[in-house]
Order: C-alpha cells, then sequence, then structure tokens
C-alpha cells in the first residue's frame, strides 16, 4: 500500500468518526438546545461523510489498486496525489468551518464558502485526470 | 480490468465530474447569490453522485475483482452490460430531467431503470459470490 493510499485512507477514518459526532450532534439537538453552531451542521454531517469518508476512501483504494499507467510511472504523478490529498481535505475543511462559521449571505464565511467549493472541484479534477489513463486492461 | 469495467469507471468518473461542477456552483452560489434557480440542481447533483458516481464505480468494481468462474469466465456478461445501460440510463433521466424541470413520470422512468439495473446485477453477480477457487 503506498504511503499516499495510507494517508488517504486515514484521513478517511478521521472524517469517518467526525461525520459521525456530527451526526450524534444533530440527534442530540432535537432533545436539548446546544449552545452549539447547529445551522449547517446537516449539511456539515452529510459532506464529512460522503466526501471526507467515502470519496477520500475511493481515492485512496482507487490510488492504489488500480492498473498501473507505465512502468515509468506505475501511479501516474505521485506529485498530483499528494496535491489532490490537499486540496480536497483543505476544501473540506473550510466547507466545514464555513458552513457553520456563516450568518448571511456575502460575509467572510461565504467567501470562504467560494474558495472551498473552488478547492474541491480542483481536487476532483486532479483525481479523474490522475487516474483516467489508469483505466486499463492491465 | 476487464472492458465492462473500464467502461463503467471511465462514466463514473464523468459523472463525479459533472455532480461536483454541480455542487461547485451551487456553493458558490449558497456564498455568492448569483442565480436562485441554480438550487434546482440539488436532485441532479445528489443522482449523479450517488448513482452514478459511488454506486456505478461499486459494480464495476464488483464485476473486476470478485472471483470468476472456470477458465476466468464472467459468467452472464450480457446481464452485467444490461445493468450498466439500465443504470446509466436511469441516472441521466433522473438527474437531466430534474435539472431540466422535466414531468415527474420521467424521474418515475429513471428511477424504474436505475431499480432494473440493481435487480439485474444482482442476478449476474450473485453466483460469483464464492470462496476463490471453488469451480
Amino acid at each position: 500500500m503506498p504511503p499516499l493510499t495510507r494517508w488517504l485512507i486515514r484521513t478517511a477514518l478521521i472524517y469517518l468518526v467526525l461525520a459521525l459526532i456530527a451526526g450524534v450532534l444533530l440527534a442530540a439537538r432535537l432533545l436539548w438546545s446546544l449552545p452549539l453552531p447547529t445551522a449547517g451542521l446537516d449539511t456539515v454531517y452529510l459532506h464529512l461523510f460522503m466526501v471526507g469518508w467515502v470519496t477520500q476512501l475511493i481515492f485512496g483504494v482507487a490510488y492504489w489498486m488500480f492498473p498501473t499507467y507505465s512502468r515509468e510511472a506505475p501511479r501516474r504523478n505521485p506529485l498530483l496525489g499528494r496535491i489532490v490529498y490537499g486540496l480536497l481535505n483543505a476544501g473540506l475543511v473550510l466547507r466545514a468551518i464555513a458552513e457553520l462559521g456563516r450568518t448571511a449571505q456575502g460575509d467572510v464565511w461565504s467567501w470562504l464558502l467560494v474558495l472551498s467549493a473552488v478547492l474541491l472541484w480542483f481536487a476532483a479534477a486532479g483525481f479523474v485526470v490522475n487516474t483516467w489513463g489508469r483505466i486499463r486492461g492491465r | 480490468m476487464p472492458p465492462l469495467s473500464r467502461w463503467a469507471i471511465r462514466a463514473a468518473l464523468i459523472y463525479f465530474l459533472v455532480g461536483l461542477t454541480l455542487g461547485m456552483l451551487m456553493l458558490i452560489n449558497k456564498g455568492v447569490p448569483i442565480d436562485p434557480t441554480l438550487w434546482r440542481l440539488l436532485s441532479a447533483h445528489t443522482e449523479f453522485l450517488l448513482m452514478g458516481w459511488v454506486a456505478q464505480l461499486a459494480l464495476a468494481v464488483a464485476h473486476w475483482i470478485v472471483p470468476r468462474f472456470r477458465g476466468g469466465d464472467y459468467g452472464r456478461l450480457r446481464v452485467a452490460w444490461l445493468s450498466v445501460g439500465l443504470l446509466n440510463a436511469g441516472v441521466l433521466l433522473v438527474g437531466g430531467g430534474t435539472a431540466f424541470g422535466a414531468p415527474d413520470w420521467v424521474t418515475l422512468t429513471g428511477r424504474l431503470l436505475e431499480g432494473g439495473a440493481a435487480i439485474a446485477f444482482a442476478i449476474y453477480i450473485w453466483p460469483r459470490i464464492r470462496p476463490l477457487g471453488s469451480g
């Protein structure tokens, strides 16, 4: 298992735990009034789970197990792989913080949401570019 | 990696990028309002990412790695292709239909096709779910 895959899977596991904690908070707020920024928490819960856990786990396993690109570059571009890892996690953490901190459209948190959207899109595009050439027979 | 898996994974990657692009547009619109009708893309965003990306990738990888029959035989390949065809038709109808405001029967048809895809894939893969080297 290459180092980047280990990082992706470990990080994915952390997001799984965080997502489930967010799920607990969502359920708890139905019973008690919590001193927490619960607006946007449902969106954060969903995206921590689907992007942080599911998508990141897919990235890690695909990087590891998909057919090699070539003898010289079996995983195509390892640098791009690391950049994708950075963009994905920076975008997701920023998204979660901005969703919870945001109070009105156009405030600083809203601009951070915009930035997170761009970071996540480039992470996805980088993954597709790095993976496409490895979808082959051997 | 067999041809069916290659086609389905490529399709899944396209849905991933399209679904993420729709999500990016909605997220930007959430932060800085551009056009309120962009929220109409939410169902397509969800459909493309859950069914087009995650579900399709899972089917494609299962077809690739689940134990094959003696001699490397995959089993009823036509059923597997039918499943992938139904899934993609369904995702396009549901995602495209909701994004472009198509009548509800379009979404219903899409969901039925997706259900058919699930049944076809289960019928196809079921006999291959067994210990390695068992015939």
